[in-house]
């Protein structure tokens, strides 16, 4: 008798804002429409997966003190969208991510107490942190954060959360027309905390939703951020794509749940992926190598090797070997982009490195380290990637990034989805009803606040 | 030609009257489910409603004004409206959907955004009742100011500080939110292959607010709406609010009790929009009323003393309460159009069956043609508000 195989847990993350996305493709279409959303989403439903995801950025990006315009921009408010799609989808998750730093936990909390309530149980929250002014300028509390309170924030804000979403018991809500009762007696606990991120108290208006908490999801990688994972996170968006770092950090992310009381099951880790697919292992690498020079147009290029170096550099050739220079390490010309090269010096060196070695020029360059795609090849090979990533524990899954907006999971769905289901290893059928934890094989929440509350 | 009148729905848990979710007709165990919500809202744009009106509020509802209660015997909970009313969009086609956004300790910047995308899902049919929150409570639950409670006194004199505090912030806090509105201009997105640039950074604009609760910089991260700019409402019953609709709102709701209250409250909002030098369309002016309806006088008597004896005492409320029949209400708007209001928002006592005596009743004696495929503003007549950036490169 054979073991049932682990299966593949997919997410749908819709088109990033960002050079991922090729506005130019024929089939790109509007980014902000809802018809995009609809689209989107039923694709995705199509397609089995777990849950569709949303990214958030609060600021529009900037390159050279002016806004950048070069990438896809615009997008929506992230949870009156993923509330809109509640009323045209039946199964798939819907997953965004929301700021621990420009919200509050009682608002947020009935934000997603709601979105709960209205997609019967297929809430999740990728729970973010950020610290800088630049962002802050769009908000009350303004950019005062330091970096290092960043998780304990989001920590403290996901324990306050928890504990408005529990202070509603189960049954509070009794409607008994007979005797005049709405609500139950104790049916809302009053919460009270205090603590350095917050100091609030009260009671909570939106009852019990289906899932109780909504799925927690978090992407950060520090050591902070795996700690904060291995407390409150069941999926994990990891950046981990490569065999071998993807095996590390699922091994070192599961080794720390055992200290927390938590079985490794309790908790997923879903890297964003790329594709690419043909007919054939070559016709695929092709494409490849068109999306990469899509994604990686000259004046990229030149914008990325600027985040690294800095400094003006548009009087340079993008087919043309990279500064002879090192980059100033205190010198910054881009906001909004997430950190992606805390070492400067360190990365120009490598980069300068290998466009030596390999006779790379600036755009090449910058292809070779920004814009590989994760997977390449003929929808039967990229399957079996995906299932062996899984099989060996590199991964639960994964989170699929497509490069067109609303039509680049179209392909995927058409024809990946079909060959996971053929080796077994992924669902054909939604269960019916079943909430996103459910979908995801994640247990349900622990009891811990109401063996609290019986015991006060 | 006489002018539409313009008929909205407010829709709060299982009515208005405090007893509603007693009576027979009543899902009192359904408030918080989807199915409830799209019933309501379609029941409501079948009989030919141009908007509805969703409650919120960042505390629990309470019977005392502005202090928390403790009573079991009503509806207590509720969703929140702007996620409810983007819910509902997709599931629409013609009707307005105009959620309650709080402006005293929510972020501008979300609720511009939030209603933007609402205006998406709708495909032009946002609207946003701005509100304001003066209770020590609500303020607690966020624990970034201390709000004082609020003195009834000076609030019914209408000198009461913290009001005037709320309501500047309010109006700072629209200000905003159309200045974000207006970030994009409506032709930004470019998709230049030619340059390799996808928007012309040119049109999008700053906010670049500065005020004495919050700062934004802006430009919004969402694209201009299809509307350009979502329909601002606000419901206001003496000097300080009438100030604020007049100086930040497309339309006002009121509580007149009789027709010489129905007049002197007309003036008073057309004088708060002299005093704060308001220009362009004048305030779009809606009869706040409290309907519960029956087919005779003797019946809706009858079903109003039933519900107050459920509650315990006659209901009260800002609004004039209309028990009676439909024939009687119709009278009752045709009098308040008379008076120039440019129409009404219901409040059904019990939801389900006073919505469906006005989709029955009531509505069919209005005209309720439109065009197909209107926004709300384009159905209550209101321009499509230009781009206050792009008028002013026009100009320079």
């Amino acid at each position: 008798m054979t073991t049932t195989p682990r299966q593949v847990h997919l997410a749908a993350h819709f088109p990033g804002v960002n050079n991922t996305t090729v506005w130019n493709d024929p089939l790109q279409r509007s980014q902000i429409d809802f018809a995009a959303f609809e689209h989107f989403a039923s694709t995705a439903e199509r397609g089995r997966f777990d849950y569709l995801f949303l990214a958030e950025g609060l600021r529009l990006r900037e390159h050279k003190g002016r806004i950048h315009e070069l990438d896809v921009v615009g997008r929506p408010n992230t949870l009156a969208v993923l509330a809109a799609l509640a009323a045209v989808t039946h199964h798939i998750g819907l997953v965004g991510t929301l700021s621990a730093t420009f919200n509050e936990p009682y608002e947020l909390a009935r934000q997603l107490a709601t979105l709960d309530h209205l997609s019967n149980g297929r809430a999740g929250w990728n729970v973010v942190t950020s610290s800088d002014a630049f962002h802050g300028a769009n908000f009350r509390r303004g950019g005062y954060l330091d970096h290092g309170d960043r998780y304990s924030r989001a920590s403290e804000f996901v324990s306050v959360a928890k504990e408005l979403w529990d202070s509603w018991s189960p049954d509070a809500v009794v409607a008994d027309r007979a005797s005049g009762r709405f609500l139950a007696d104790d049916a809302i606990e009053p919460f009270a905390h205090h603590g350095p991120q917050f100091d609030v108290a009260g009671r909570f208006n939106v009852p019990r939703s289906p899932q109780r908490y909504p799925v927690i999801v978090q992407a950060g990688d520090s050591a902070d951020g795996r700690d904060f994972a291995a407390d409150h996170a069941e999926v994990i968006f990891s950046r981990h794509s490569v065999f071998e770092e993807a095996q590390q950090f699922y091994r070192d992310v599961k080794g720390r749940l055992a200290g927390r009381g938590r079985t490794e099951d309790s908790l997923k880790i879903l890297p964003a992926v790329t594709f690419a697919l043909g007919d054939t292992e070559a016709e695929a690498a092709e494409r490849a190598r068109e999306d990469a020079l899509a994604q990686v147009g000259p004046k990229t290029a030149i914008t990325v090797l600027e985040q690294v170096w800095g400094v003006d550099l548009s009087d340079r050739d993008p087919d043309g070997p990279l500064p002879e220079f090192d980059p100033d390490p205190e010198a910054s010309i881009t906001k909004g982009w997430a950190p992606r090269y805390p070492n400067a010096v360190q990365v120009a060196r490598a980069w300068r490195a290998r466009s030596e070695a390999e006779g790379l020029s600036i755009r090449e360059l910058v292809i070779a380290v920004t814009g590989r795609q994760s997977f390449v090849g003929t929808p039967a090979s990229v399957a079996r990637e995906l299932d062996r990533y899984v099989q060996e524990r590199a991964t639960d899954g994964f989170v699929i990034v497509g490069t067109t907006s609303p039509h680049g999971l179209d392909e995927f769905v058409e024809r990946v989805i079909p060959e996971l289901q053929e080796r077994g290893v992924y669902r054909t059928e939604y269960e019916e009803g079943a909430t996103l934890r459910r979908t995801l094989g994640l247990p349900e929440p622990t009891q811990i606040a109401e063996e609290v509350r019986r015991v006060g | 030609m006489t002018r539409r009148t313009t008929i909205a729905v407010a829709l709060d848990g299982a009515g208005w009257h405090p007893a509603a979710w007693r009576d027979p007709s009543a899902r009192p165990t359904e408030l918080f489910s989807t199915g409830y919500w799209i019933d309501l809202a379609r029941t409501a744009e079948r009989a030919g409603v141009d908007f509805l009106t969703i409650e919120d509020a960042l505390g629990l509802q309470s019977a005392a004004f502005g202090a928390a209660d403790d009573r079991t015997d009503e509806v207590r909970g509720r969703l929140d409206a702007l996620l409810i009313a983007s819910f509902i969009a997709p599931t629409t086609t013609r009707i307005g959907l105009v959620p309650t956004v709080t402006t005293t300790h929510t972020e501008p910047f979300h609720v511009a955004t939030g209603l933007q995308t609402l205006d998406f899902a709708s495909r032009g049919r946002a609207g946003w009742r701005v509100q304001v929150s003066g209770a020590a409570h609500e303020a607690r639950h966020f624990g970034r100011r201390t709000l004082a409670p609020l003195d009834l006194e000076a609030v019914r004199r209408g000198d009461s500080a913290l009001l005037r505090e709320l309501f500047d912030e309010a109006r700072d806090a629209v200000e905003v939110v159309r200045r974000l509105w207006d970030g994009w201009e409506d032709d930004a997105i470019i998709r230049d292959a030619a340059t390799a640039r996808f928007v012309d950074r040119d049109k999008l604009h700053y906010a670049d607010f500065e005020g004495a609760q919050f700062s934004v910089k802006g430009p919004s991260i969402t694209p201009r709406s299809p509307q350009g700019q979502p329909l601002v409402t606000a419901l206001a019953h003496q000097t300080i609010p009438y100030e604020l609709a007049a100086t930040s709102a497309d339309l006002v709701f009121v509580t007149p009790h009789d027709d010489s209250q129905a007049r002197s409250i007309l003036d008073e909002v057309r004088n708060a929009e002299l005093r704060v030098g308001r220009t362009g369309r004048p305030l779009s002016v809606l009869a706040d009323v409290v309907v519960l309806l029956e087919a005779t006088p003797e019946l809706a008597t009858a079903a109003l003393e039933r519900l107050d004896a459920e509650h315990g005492a006659p209901a009260t409320s800002d609004a004039l309460i209309f028990a009676g029949t439909p024939e009687a209400l119709v009278e009752r708007i045709g009098a308040w159009t008379d008076a120039g209001y440019d129409g009404v928002r219901l409040r059904p006592a019990r939801l389900t069956r006073d919505l469906e005596q006005l989709a029955e009743w009531v509505l069919p004696a209005f005209d309720r043609a439109d065009a197909p495929g209107a926004t709300l503003r384009e159905r209550l007549g209101f321009e499509r508000p230009a781009n206050r950036y792009a008028v002013e490169e026009t100009a320079a």
